[in-house]
């Protein structure tokens, strides 16, 4: 079988296309790339106005199964992803039970394999129950298909600990992610210290909850040689620590998440819940410099934190509420929007939501080169849709962008050559025949 | 009180100036909200507004009810949202909120159709204090504009110290805050306030001076050595006062520790305002409840 995608503009920043070009998909890979490729036999898919950029990969994305499935599941969350050019997410350990044992892990893989609509990559607890103890057996963890390891959600306080677990996982070949706060310093804040928490009253958090630990895990980095990727960056002083790690030549990457580009802590002047996460909405100053970090590369990779809850746990007030926002079915728009208002170079966000995180965990995809697999996400760059999360195929609504226009749009997911979301439509009921 | 602009303040200040005058009448009722009702949902312990409030209410003749809960036991039991759709459907005309999460009135202001009070949000905001307190300095020095308030405690934990931040500032008085460090907010700009690190820099001149109460029960690592140490530097004591103008008042939103953030000798001396403010209370609340029911005096 044999697909061509012809006329589409290929944006492929590791291959270094960014042109008009066809595409040959066959076996579920990326067979060629050209003009004039050979028609014979082949379906043709007619993608002419439209963008090509490989499938986009989430590395930080909670599926919330097992265990909390009243929150998302295994096929809703994959069914948000591909609704958003998603091709390949990574699924935190967080759940119930955490992803601390090989059985959990095959537990995720197997029903993503069942009801999965796009590649569910599981990531492994760094310590038993992330409780910031005991490691997991992380040699396990790999074997049983975790990418890397982390404790997303709680911190490993303990420096000790989390040199353990930098060497340890460094023989396995596991990047480790770093949920980076420092919790005394915390104190069990609900926003970003600053003018507006000093006006609301609410407890806060300074930056340097964050900053201290970023500081902490490079150096830490530096002296065990673990590959690091530190999940969810937020504030301007982290950019500038991330940029000085890359600048030393070290295995370090960072990511940030579309709210942070996009939004700052006035928004927590509502007192609405769904401005709630964690590290928290931070101030213009930051945002500016998550958006400059972005644009010269240091933050190579853009990534959700994807965060479904209930309702009725965000529907509560603003310090009861429960952190995190949903982002799979708004990345790619609020990710353009950085193109389509001059901040970024088209290449530089694709670039960060395809190879950018598939080199941070050395995973496979994030590119059309020949011999690839066919993830692949067809966009329309110019589309305006408005927001509206009950539409969403997430089974949540926590999303801060409810009611917002956003410009560009994924029409066609397809995984290993499968076609999983078409014209606003799942159309696979999972990825079984996909490579 | 971040919200309401000079105007709105000095009408519920005027207003509260007719209903001071029913306290000192034999039968101290009108019939103003005869048929309305009044819940006081608070969530959080407290005496001395929750009679402030009711017997405000039951001056104005409205059908006070009291509920109480504790904030922390919602989070296992009924949520907040849900409390609040089951006094909803009892149709009162105005609730009463006292909540130990900052935002909380906001939150049931924006899910029902009666008018709300808030009576304390957290570490947020807390305005009828803050227009009691407007209302007893008016009484005592005629306006507020120009008036040097100075602000002496736990700034950054005090939804009173914000409440009369915003409320001074907005009537045009000179606001100097002075604690601890660790009591002092971060971004103090944010109120236009000026905030000193020695007391007697904000005493400076001052015409009210306004001790906050010393929370004794404290999580986490303190922000205090000492309560000693406390009354030694930040104290208010008659020495505190000669840095001040001769005719300055002397505030305290209560409850007092008598020794810790103010002496004894100041609290019963005769600069102290503190229980002309709990007076006033009754009036400003009236003025607050009366206003929010949709009564119009005029």
């Amino acid at each position: 079988m044999k697909t061509i995608i012809t006329g589409a503009h290929i944006v492929d920043p590791y291959s270094g296309l960014d042109g008009l070009s066809d595409i040959a998909i066959e076996d579920g890979k990326v067979a060629a790339v050209g003009a004039g490729l050979d028609r014979a036999g082949a379906e043709i898919i007619d993608a002419a106005g439209l963008h090509l950029f490989p499938g986009l990969i989430d590395v930080h994305v909670h599926l919330r199964e097992p265990g909390q499935e009243y929150k998302e599941t295994i096929a809703t969350g994959t069914r948000a992803a591909a609704a958003g050019g998603v091709t390949a997410v990574c699924a935190m350990p967080n759940t119930n039970p955490v992803n601390d044992s090989a059985s959990v892990t095959k537990y995720i893989l197997d029903k993503a394999s069942r009801e999965g609509v796009c590649r569910v990559y599981p990531v492994g607890a760094i310590t038993k129950g992330s409780k910031g103890e005991d490691l997991a057996e992380i040699g396990e963890l790999a074997a049983a298909g975790c990418v890397a390891v982390t404790d997303d959600g709680h911190p490993v306080s303990s420096p000790l600990v989390m040199r353990r677990a930098m060497d340890y996982a460094r023989g396995f070949g596991l990047t480790v992610i770093s949920h980076c706060e420092d919790l005394s310093l915390a104190a069990g804040g609900v926003m970003n210290e600053g003018e507006v928490s000093t006006l609301l009253g609410l407890p806060a958090i300074p930056s340097e909850a964050e900053e201290s630990m970023v500081a902490r895990d490079i150096m830490l980095a530096s002296r065990t040689g673990v590959r690091l990727h530190l999940a969810h960056l937020s504030t301007k002083g982290s950019m500038e620590l991330l940029r000085g790690a890359r600048a030393a030549g070290l295995n370090v990457t960072g990511e940030t998440a579309p709210h942070y580009f996009t939004l700052t802590d006035e928004e927590v002047k509502t007192f609405d819940a769904v401005y709630k996460m964690n590290p928290p909405l931070r101030t213009a100053a930051d945002l500016v410099a998550v958006r400059s970090a972005l644009s010269a590369g240091v933050v190579s990779v853009i990534a959700t934190d994807h965060a479904p809850h209930a309702r009725d746990e965000k529907e509560l007030e603003f310090e009861a509420a429960a952190n995190g926002v949903i982002g799979l079915e708004t990345s790619l728009a609020l990710s353009l929007a950085l193109y389509h208002e001059g901040i970024a170079s088209l290449k530089t966000i694709v670039s960060a939501l395809t190879m950018g995180p598939a080199s941070a965990l050395g995973l496979p995809g994030g590119t059309l080169k020949v011999g690839a697999p066919a993830d692949i996400a067809l966009v329309d760059l110019n589309e305006k849709w408005v927001v509206e999360p009950i539409n969403f195929q997430s089974k949540a609504d926590n999303c801060p962008f409810a009611g917002m226009t956003l410009k560009g749009r994924a029409v066609r997911t397809i995984v290993g050559g499968v076609t999983v979301y078409s014209d606003g439509k799942i159309t696979a009921q999972n990825i079984e025949g996909a490579k | 009180m971040a919200a309401l602009s000079r105007e709105e303040i000095n009408s519920f200040l005027d207003s509260a100036e007719g209903f001071a005058d029913i306290a000192k009448r034999p039968v101290k009722k009108v019939p103003a909200l005869r048929g309305k009702t009044v819940v006081n949902l608070f969530f959080e312990p407290s005496t001395r507004t929750r009679v402030s409030f009711e017997i405000a209410q039951k001056r104005l003749s409205a059908d006070a009810v009291n509920f109480t809960a504790s904030s922390s036991s919602t989070k296992k039991g009924e949520t907040l949202l849900d409390t609040v759709k089951n006094i909803e459907a009892m149709a009162p005309t105005v609730l009463v909120i006292r909540h130990g999460a900052a935002g909380a009135a906001h939150f049931v202001a924006a899910r029902t159709s009666a008018a709300v009070v808030n009576a304390g949000d957290g570490r947020h905001e807390h305005p009828t204090q803050a227009l009691l307190d407007l209302f007893t300095m008016r009484k005592h020095k005629g306006q507020i504009e120009g008036l040097k308030v100075a602000i002496i405690g736990d700034i950054a934990n005090s939804r009173v110290a914000r409440s009369n931040m915003h409320a001074l500032r907005t009537m045009g008085a000179e606001v100097a805050i002075c604690g601890p460090g660790t009591m002092l907010p971060p971004h103090p700009e944010a109120f236009g306030v000026k905030s000193c690190a020695r007391l007697s820099d904000a005493l400076d001149g001052a015409d009210v001076v306004m001790a906050l109460r010393i929370q004794k029960e404290r999580q986490g690592v303190a922000t205090l050595p000492s309560d000693r140490e406390y009354a030694t530097f930040y104290g208010i004591g008659p020495r505190s006062l000669e840095l001040t103008k001769p005719d300055c008042i002397v505030m305290h939103p209560g409850p007092i520790n008598r020794g810790v953030e103010i002496s004894s000798e100041v609290v019963d001396g005769p600069r102290s305002v503190i229980l002309q403010q709990v007076e006033s209370g009754v009036a400003v609340r009236m003025a607050v409840v009366y206003m929010l029911a949709g009564g119009d005096r005029e």
